[in-house]
């Protein structure tokens, strides 16, 4: 039971039930698709820069709690930060869901620290970032997740 | 009528019900997409090995005999549980997929015209789209779909309309692996040969629910896997009719289906040898003719049909009380297989939550995009049963779903 609770945070669900930044975004400038077709889940994250700084992000699509969280707060994590700071949180965000680093350091993204313990949910919860590394490298086509 | 079955025997039988996931009793939920198997056929394996193991078809001494004799008698075993006409009509391939595949390139692919068209149904597995969607590319042939209602019924008079002058084989499951519809095979199979077009029905999710007679059904190939009715992966066959298999060139070369070889000419071996190049799965064959004597013989079609019809009934009664949830795919007659979604609740996270429960099911596409497309959604929840499952079991899948839901309460 611990598990699950670690798992379906209530800061998760609520970004579930409320994804931030969600919908179109104006003149974007760049973007990138995100699939993970054993689940269905489908992601089409857009991204405004400004200089170095991600200056605005949006995200649609649909899938599981894990992976429309995680987009939820991936983009509330790293609006604002510039190409080497959003960098940076990812690769320290991987080794967490992944079990292999520590979660400190990663603020309100620590709730994804229990992820580590459900191995076939890693994907759900990096799909957002791998799309956003595909959208910032300027590769506009699905990034897949098998 | 036939005498309810003692499930709690039969449970004995398969090991691996005595699991325990997370400490809990595993309630085994995914049968669609393999059953366990009963200690008979890991024994019929483990005996092979340990008794039997020799090549067969070519040794003249006492081991290759035996696991020759053994071989033939398995085949001679899917004769009468597909009540085929003779043994010779049974091809032993890897599963479903390869017999469909054997099919495709041996029988279609050599009598298919540009514009030549092939015909399946809305409610395939990919592995019935595929291997017709590489034949129509490199033959310029058409791919036509017959649509499916709200229900996940095939409509008949609809797929008779697309049974045209030009259609070289209609392609259809007996049952979907997606929604556990139940199409009117004889029906539509007397419809296509009305028009001269051959059918292949896939078996996969039907051969452990109830009786197939391929003779009753008309059908000209029926493929089904093993693993999906008791026995072992890697094993599974096509039943031909014997005109058919006599008229089709080989599909793979190799040893065993040859009578003679020069480097001049190649002789090929009579049907069914023919297409089964190559040593096979010798031990999986005879897993394979254990498992169908186990589910045939030893425990009776009848019965599991009748038991998996009550507890088909349950099922649906129980999930149908659990709040936000919408069966999908309500065809008139059903299978084996409840698919569902939970209203605000993705499947993944469904399974994922039952999975803590020691709930297997599966989740996702179930490898029928074109059915989840039809119905509008991402994904299904789906739970399948088998002989072994027992009411207790629906019980702890809806007091999983309850739990879900409150994991997820607004």
């Amino acid at each position: 039971m611990s598990d699950l609770g670690d798992l379906y945070q209530e800061v998760i669900l609520d970004h579930y039930r409320n994804p931030r930044n969600f919908g179109v975004l104006p003149e974007a400038g760049r973007a990138a698709r995100g699939d993970n077709p054993l689940c269905g889940d489908k992601l089409y994250l857009q991204v405004r820069m400004k200089g170095d700084v991600i200056e605005d992000l949006r995200f649609k699509g649909s899938g599981c709690a894990i992976s429309v969280a995680s987009a939820s707060m991936m983009t509330e994590s790293v609006k604002g930060r510039t190409l080497a700071e959003a960098q940076a949180l990812f690769e320290r965000f991987h080794p967490m869901v992944t079990g292999r680093g520590a979660a400190e350091g990663l603020g309100k993204l620590e709730v994804f620290s229990g992820v580590s313990q459900f191995p076939v949910r890693v994907k759900c919860a990096t799909l957002a970032w791998h799309t956003l590394r595909a959208a910032l490298e300027g590769r506009p086509d699905a990034v897949s997740t098998e | 009528m036939t005498a309810p079955l003692d499930v709690a025997r039969i449970r004995e039988e398969f090991p691996i019900l005595r699991t325990l996931v997370r400490g809990k009793p595993l309630v085994y939920l995914d049968n669609a997409a393999t059953t366990q198997k009963p200690r008979y056929v890991m024994d019929a394996l483990s005996a092979y090995y340990e008794t039997l193991n020799s090549n067969i078809h070519r040794g003249v001494h006492h081991l290759s005999e035996l696991a020759t004799r053994v071989y033939e008698e398995s085949r001679a075993g899917v004769q009468r549980f597909l009540n085929a006409a003779d043994p010779r009509e049974i091809v032993f391939v890897r599963g479903t997929t390869e017999a469909i595949n054997l099919v495709a390139q041996s029988f279609v692919r050599p009598r298919l015209r540009p514009g030549d068209e092939i015909l399946v149904t809305h409610l395939e597995h990919h592995s019935n789209i595929v291997p017709w969607q590489m034949l129509r590319d490199e033959k310029e042939a058409v791919l036509r779909v017959a649509p499916i209602d709200d229900r996940g019924d095939v409509i008949p008079e609809e797929l008779e309309r697309l049974l045209t002058p030009r259609t070289r084989i209609l392609a259809l499951a007996h049952v979907s692996n997606a929604l556990g519809t139940v199409n009117p095979v004889k029906r539509l199979v007397e419809m296509a040969h009305r028009r001269g077009v051959p059918v292949l029905v896939d078996g996969a999710q039907a051969v452990a629910h109830a009786k197939v007679d391929v003779r009753d059904l008309g059908c000209d190939f029926y493929a089904f896997s093993g693993h999906k009715v008791c026995g072992p992966t890697g094993i599974g066959a096509l039943y031909g009719k014997a005109e058919h298999l006599e008229a089709m060139p080989p599909w793979q070369g190799g040893g065993d289906m040859i009578l003679s070889v020069t480097f001049e000419k190649t002789t090929y071996n009579r049907i069914p040898h023919k297409f089964e190049a190559g040593t096979p799965h010798i031990a999986g064959v005879i897993g394979l003719g254990e498992a169908l004597d186990y589910v045939a013989s030893r425990v009776g079609l009848d019965a599991i049909a009748a038991h998996e019809r009550d507890l088909m009934e349950f099922a649906t009664a129980r999930l149908l009380d659990v709040e936000g949830l919408r069966i999908i795919g309500t065809a008139r007659e059903k299978a084996g297989v409840i698919s569902f979604v939970l209203e605000g609740v993705h499947p993944h996270d469904v399974g994922t939550i039952l999975d803590q429960e020691g709930i297997a099911i599966r989740t996702g596409h179930h490898c029928a995009q074109p059915v989840m497309e039809r119905f509008g959604i991402p994904a299904t929840a789906r739970a399948s049963f088998a002989l072994y499952n027992t009411r207790a079991e629906v019980e702890a899948l809806a007091a999983g779903l309850r739990r879900v839901r409150e994991v997820f309460r607004p």
